[in-house]
């Protein structure tokens, strides 16, 4: 039951949107690109145990904050569900025959087209700042990757905003998420300067291996396979993808 | 044929019953009004039918499909109208149109001439490229009744389709939904607690109070249910007991009800007695301080059902309880 206009539709509001709210794209990348501009001046010339010794902490850091920024912009999502509730738009949505299916496929195509363009901003920003890519083939395969980890975040707030109907709730389970998540991907270090407790859960975190094959792909340095970061990142996504979507089919509207 | 059928539908919210197995039928090309007060139920109802809610218990059948088996039939045969707004603010009036119409899966020369069609009827076609964040009131609920009506569906859904709008405003949706359900056939189905709005548009009218369906017929049929005019008088306090006497005596009267100075009786042709019992009264030597006749209308029907008018703003305690929860569970 995916019908291909439902999800098209749904995309191109997010894309008109998108384009009109230049308020909502500066707030959904200031964080990151703050942390990118004041932390990668900062700590240019520190060193952290764990890095390859041929590799700066900028360049270990750039593919840091552009999971970073899919993390961000993808549990926002959520957010414009509910707040496409509160405007009462989304019972507008959900009556149309469009299946619930659709409806959740066309939000995560727009999430992650939204999400993956302010990633880029971070890395066009970051490649001024003097980071480095390895090669064109390389960015073009990265996409591959942060369009995975775009679905696994916007799926993720997808089923939270169907079962919490208040913003602010939101907002509060939003923070307490997102930093766990950041702080304990590697975004920042090599996750073997953690404790061998925490860095268990650090594996059950699935930006962890976005970041990792992001990092793999841009610099050319990676903990794992590149092929097992993808290949975990896909089931995980497949897997999102029908959580949220089964959260949406059995979750009332109004 | 029927183009809603409910059997014994309920809805509850924790420990209250919002609907309360009601059945009712409506006939496929009627303009069928729910009346009733805030927290009755009405939106409840609507919300089930349009797929929004799943009932508690009972079963429906809208546009010939059943409402837990065949959902997604449903939503493509009906139109409606929230009772909140409900379109995109960031979007264009045309966009949210478009953007419906797309849903639906409506090709584009389709749409284009819908589009066109609909936003003539609602008066919109010069505004239609503003966002919609710079419409008025009426404007936003003019461009939500295009929008419903863009997929050309078999039903219309109303929930209080004039709530918060001026009376010219008022008069012009009317007239609207009048030719739509006349000329196009289309079945409608609103909700309402304005009274007028009941009574001049709808063809047959369901009085909801407390989730049940307390009265159902003809607006015409309620109102001569009542048994005839009310006439009110007014006289000193000593007085009311000997002039309720008179009353009780005057043939056809019925329902002879006080109220502190103020007395009155319903009787049919109210103004070929009114000399009659004016007479009887200053033959006893009473004095009247005034006399008025009042054509019977939905108010009086519904205070005759529930004993309450519909505008009390002050309920009683557990009814806006009821209306509360009812309200906070439906967001």
């Amino acid at each position: 039951m995916i019908e291909p206009v439902a999800i098209y539709v749904i995309w191109y509001r997010e894309m008109i949107k998108f384009v009109r709210s230049k308020l909502r794209i500066i707030g959904a990348i200031a964080m990151p690109l703050f942390m990118l501009v004041f932390m990668g001046f900062g700590f240019r010339r520190i060193d952290v145990p764990g890095l390859p010794p041929e590799i700066g902490y900028f360049q270990y850091f750039v593919p840091g904050i552009i999971g970073m920024t899919l993390l961000f912009t993808g549990v926002m999502v959520g957010m414009v569900v509910l707040v496409d509730r509160q405007f009462g738009f989304l019972k507008e949505i959900m009556v149309t025959p469009a299946s619930r299916v659709s409806i959740v496929l066309g939000r995560i195509a727009g999430g992650a087209t939204t999400s993956i363009i302010q990633a880029l901003i971070i890395l066009g920003i970051s490649l001024f700042m003097g980071f480095r890519v390895s090669g064109i083939p390389q960015l073009i395969a990265a996409f591959i990757i942060m369009f995975l980890i775009s679905v696994i975040f916007i799926s993720a707030g997808l089923i939270l905003a169907s079962r919490l109907h208040d913003v602010h709730d939101y907002n509060n389970v939003m923070n307490f998420m997102n930093f766990p998540i950041f702080l304990l991907s590697g975004a920042l270090f090599p996750l073997v300067n953690l404790p061998v407790a925490i860095r268990w859960l650090s594996f059950l975190n699935p930006l962890t291996y976005g970041v990792d094959a992001i990092r793999g792909l841009l610099i050319g340095v990676s903990a794992f396979s590149l092929m097992g970061d993808f290949l975990i990142l896909l089931i995980i996504a497949i897997v999102m993808i029908l959580l949220a979507a089964s959260a949406f089919k059995t979750g009332e509207v109004t | 044929m029927d183009a809603i059928v409910l059997e014994g539908l309920t809805k509850t919210f924790g420990s209250v019953k919002a609907v309360d197995t009601v059945s009712l039928r409506i006939p496929e090309g009627q303009l069928f009004g729910l009346l009733g007060p805030n927290g009755a139920g009405k939106t409840t109802i609507i919300n089930m039918l349009t797929t929004l809610l799943k009932p508690t218990a009972g079963a429906a059948t809208v546009a010939g499909f059943n409402l837990s088996t065949e959902p997604d039939n449903i939503r493509r045969h009906i139109g409606i109208i929230f009772q909140d707004p409900s379109l995109d603010r960031d979007l264009t009036g045309r966009e949210n149109i478009d953007f419906h119409a797309m849903m639906y899966g409506m090709s584009k020369e389709l749409r284009h001439q819908k589009i066109a069609e609909v936003l003539e009827v609602v008066d919109l076609a010069q505004k239609a490229d503003l966002l919609v964040d710079q419409y008025s009131g009426g404007m936003k609920r003019r461009l939500e009744i295009a929008r419903g009506l863009v997929h050309s569906p078999r039903i219309l859904f109303l929930d209080e389709p004039t709530l918060g709008l001026d009376a010219q405003t008022r008069r012009r949706i009317w007239d609207y939904l009048r030719s739509l359900n006349k000329k196009l056939g289309i079945t409608v189905i609103l909700t309402t607690h304005y009274m007028e709005e009941a009574d001049s548009l709808c063809d047959r009218i369901a009085i909801i109070d407390h989730g049940r369906i307390i009265a159902l017929d003809t607006p015409e049929n309620l109102k001569s249910g009542l048994g005839g005019d009310i006439l009110t008088f007014e006289c000193d306090e000593t007085e009311v007991d000997r002039v309720i006497a008179i009353l009780q005596d005057i043939s056809g009267a019925s329902s002879v009800i006080s109220d502190g100075m103020k007395i009155s009786v319903v009787i049919p042709n109210a103004e070929r007695h009114l000399p009659e019992i004016i007479a009887n009264v200053q033959a006893a030597g009473i004095m009247l301080q005034s006399a008025s006749i009042k054509k019977p209308s939905l108010e009086e029907v519904f205070i005759s059902y529930t004993g309450s008018t519909i505008r009390e703003e002050n309920g009683s305690l557990s009814d806006k309880v009821r209306s509360f929860t009812i309200r906070r569970m439906r967001q």
